[in-house]
């Protein structure tokens, strides 16, 4: 029987020549990706491990917390810092050089066609835009992994998830997750292949976001066919020797979905969950916000500096609402700085502060209060996510946010761009 | 492996925010235990006792890959089963030796405060109240066998990965 691109992924890294779903196998990890937040947790206290299997296959990186807000976070940048140095970790993004794993993974090239990418950030699909069987597991399992270089699967079934037309006019990546979740909902525990001539039309920008949300339906694993908008920004990068995977014409697939990505207008995810919460942005319009947020390893990319200001330039964020806008890498910031991006959401009232989750997870640099209304462009809209456990999160595409911003509400952004 | 106590029923998309909430980041261990759920049943970590167990709906710890099972385990919780269990919650459950497992069904015979036994090798749930019971495939032997060696740290000490504590 033929085989899904994550099969031939977890076949190859176990050492099989196929896998089939129910199988349970133990793969050999290609790439091992460690963050901050495990240095620093207070709940599962760091242990510095005596050796690691495969130092060269692991990279670090400081996000969560960067720079330190608190104490235990400098504290964990020290154990972080530390491990680096005794066991030799090159692939070491400290402040500075740091960003969101998914940013740095991209910008890095270090998530690779045909490969397995495992990292203790449940955002680690975002891998999966580079063809890459990625996701993430806790951040004890990464210390397994780190440690003994690999970690065991329960092969899950998948979803052939084909992507068909031409994006509609200011339309995002994000928009066409939401209009995916709310055709199709929750794909728990599914592998997805996405594929179609849609997703070839798509830039890696969109791509990204929209792998990065696969966790929002509780995908195990979201692999991106390959093709040469992948091939172009790794060999940018000077990254060769991977093999790509394809899935086979007789693959084996529970389901099958279907996006024409022309079928929709500018999405809304309202509070609480992803699945069953999608609505369209014009349906919303006049929902009242204390602030906007556009960020995190979905939405902070140089595309969405781009976008947002656009959209701000000549204009002013509404009063009685924020504009908090983070990129997700210390060099989207400075590429951003470079092209007039940070001086004109700026001149707009708007804040761009340093690179790091920050907001979105609710941890620092945004926290929303009580009651408060935030849109937002990040990764997640659960209750008490960004704060407050009586404030709420929808979530929109960054056109949208920014136009919502200066309407102090939320409003299809197609009113304000014409 | 067989656990046996009583059970907190919630219901579907219990996210690991509302497990975790990240205001309990910055807290010790004993004190983030008691932000679990403060965000849709504020008060209830004052009510669980050692051994209580959680029973949850579809897509039960939704979310992140925070260590919320360290906090359960912190109040004592002893096991937690749902209709169905994001994975990357699940695979915690696994490597912090939480004994979980998808059971569908489990919450049409199981009211909150009911006694309830579920045997992780056969998949079965039953109410010792009422003795109804339900069944779903077992917990695989490969992952029952992690969780009743203690879980990733165990683990990692007897292959020499860490020092021994």
């Amino acid at each position: 029987m033929g085989q899904t691109m994550t099969e031939k992924i977890l076949a190859r890294t176990a050492g099989r020549e196929s896998v089939a779903p129910g199988d349970i196998v133990v793969c050999e990890v290609d790439r091992a990706v460690l963050i901050d937040m495990q240095f620093s947790s207070l709940a599962v206290r760091w242990r510095q491990p005596l050796r690691v299997a495969h130092p060269e296959r692991i990279a670090l990186i400081v996000d969560h917390g960067a720079p330190a807000p608190t104490l235990r976070d400098a504290d964990g940048h020290r154990r972080a810092r530390a491990f680096a140095e005794a066991f030799g970790i090159d692939d070491f993004f400290d402040i500075g050089h740091h960003g969101i794993c998914h940013q740095v993974i991209a910008e890095r090239g270090l998530a690779r066609p045909g490969e397995l990418l495992l990292c203790s950030d449940s955002h680690t699909c975002a891998g999966g835009a580079f063809n890459t069987a990625a996701r993430g597991v806790g951040g004890l399992e990464m210390l397994q992994v780190a440690c003994a270089g690999s970690t065991w699967f329960v092969v899950a079934p998948s979803i052939r998830v084909e992507l068909t037309g031409r994006l509609g006019e200011h339309c995002e990546g994000k928009d066409v997750f939401l209009a995916l979740a709310g055709k199709h909902g929750s794909a728990l525990n599914m592998n997805l292949d996405v594929v179609g001539d849609g997703l070839a039309s798509l830039s890696l920008h969109d791509r990204r976001t929209i792998a990065t949300q696969c966790a929002e339906i509780n995908a195990e694993f979201a692999v991106f066919a390959y093709d040469d908008v992948v091939g172009e920004h790794l060999e940018a990068r000077g990254v060769r020797g991977f093999s790509p995977v394809a899935p086979d014409p007789d693959a084996h697939y529970e389901a099958h979905w279907q996006l024409d990505l022309g079928s929709f207008g500018p999405q809304v995810a309202t509070p609480g969950k992803i699945v069953g919460n999608v609505a369209d942005a014009a349906d919303l319009a006049g929902t009242r916000l204390d602030q906007c947020f556009i960020g995190s390893c979905a939405n902070g990319h140089l595309e969405d500096f781009r976008l947002a200001a656009e959209i701000l330039e000549g204009r002013q964020v509404a009063a009685g609402t924020r504009l908090i806008v983070t990129p997700a890498s210390q060099a989207v910031y400075l590429d951003a700085v470079r092209a007039g991006y940070v001086t004109t959401i700026m001149e707009a009232g708007g804040v761009v502060t340093s690179s790091t989750c920050g907001a979105c997870f609710g941890y620092h640099m945004g926290v929303l209060g009580d009651g408060e209304v935030c849109l937002t462009a990040s990764t997640r809209n659960f209750k008490g996510r960004m704060g407050s456990p009586s404030s709420e999160v929808y979530m929109a595409s960054t056109r949208t946010v920014a136009a919502s911003a200066i309407a102090g509400a939320i409003v299809d952004p197609r009113e304000v761009l014409g | 492996m067989i656990v046996e106590g009583r059970a907190w029923v919630v219901g579907d998309d219990i996210s690991t925010d509302l497990l975790y909430p990240q205001v309990a980041y910055t807290m010790p261990l004993a004190e983030a235990a008691r932000m679990v759920f403060r965000a849709n049943r504020p008060g209830w970590s004052d009510l669980v006792e050692p051994g209580d167990l959680i029973v949850g709906g579809r897509s039960f710890g939704i979310g992140s890959s925070r260590p919320a099972v360290a906090l359960l385990r912190e109040l004592g919780i002893a096991g937690t089963f749902a209709e169905s269990f994001s994975n990357l919650y699940f695979r915690n459950c696994v490597n912090f030796a939480l004994p979980a497992l998808a059971i569908p069904g489990i919450l049409s015979i199981v009211e909150e405060g009911d006694r309830i036994r579920v045997d992780l090798a056969t998949g079965t749930a039953e109410n010792l109240r009422t003795g109804a019971s339900v069944g779903g495939p077992p917990l695989p032997p490969e992952l029952l066998s992690i969780v009743e060696q203690g879980g990733v740290m165990a683990a990692l000490e007897a292959q020499g990965y860490l020092a021994p504590e």
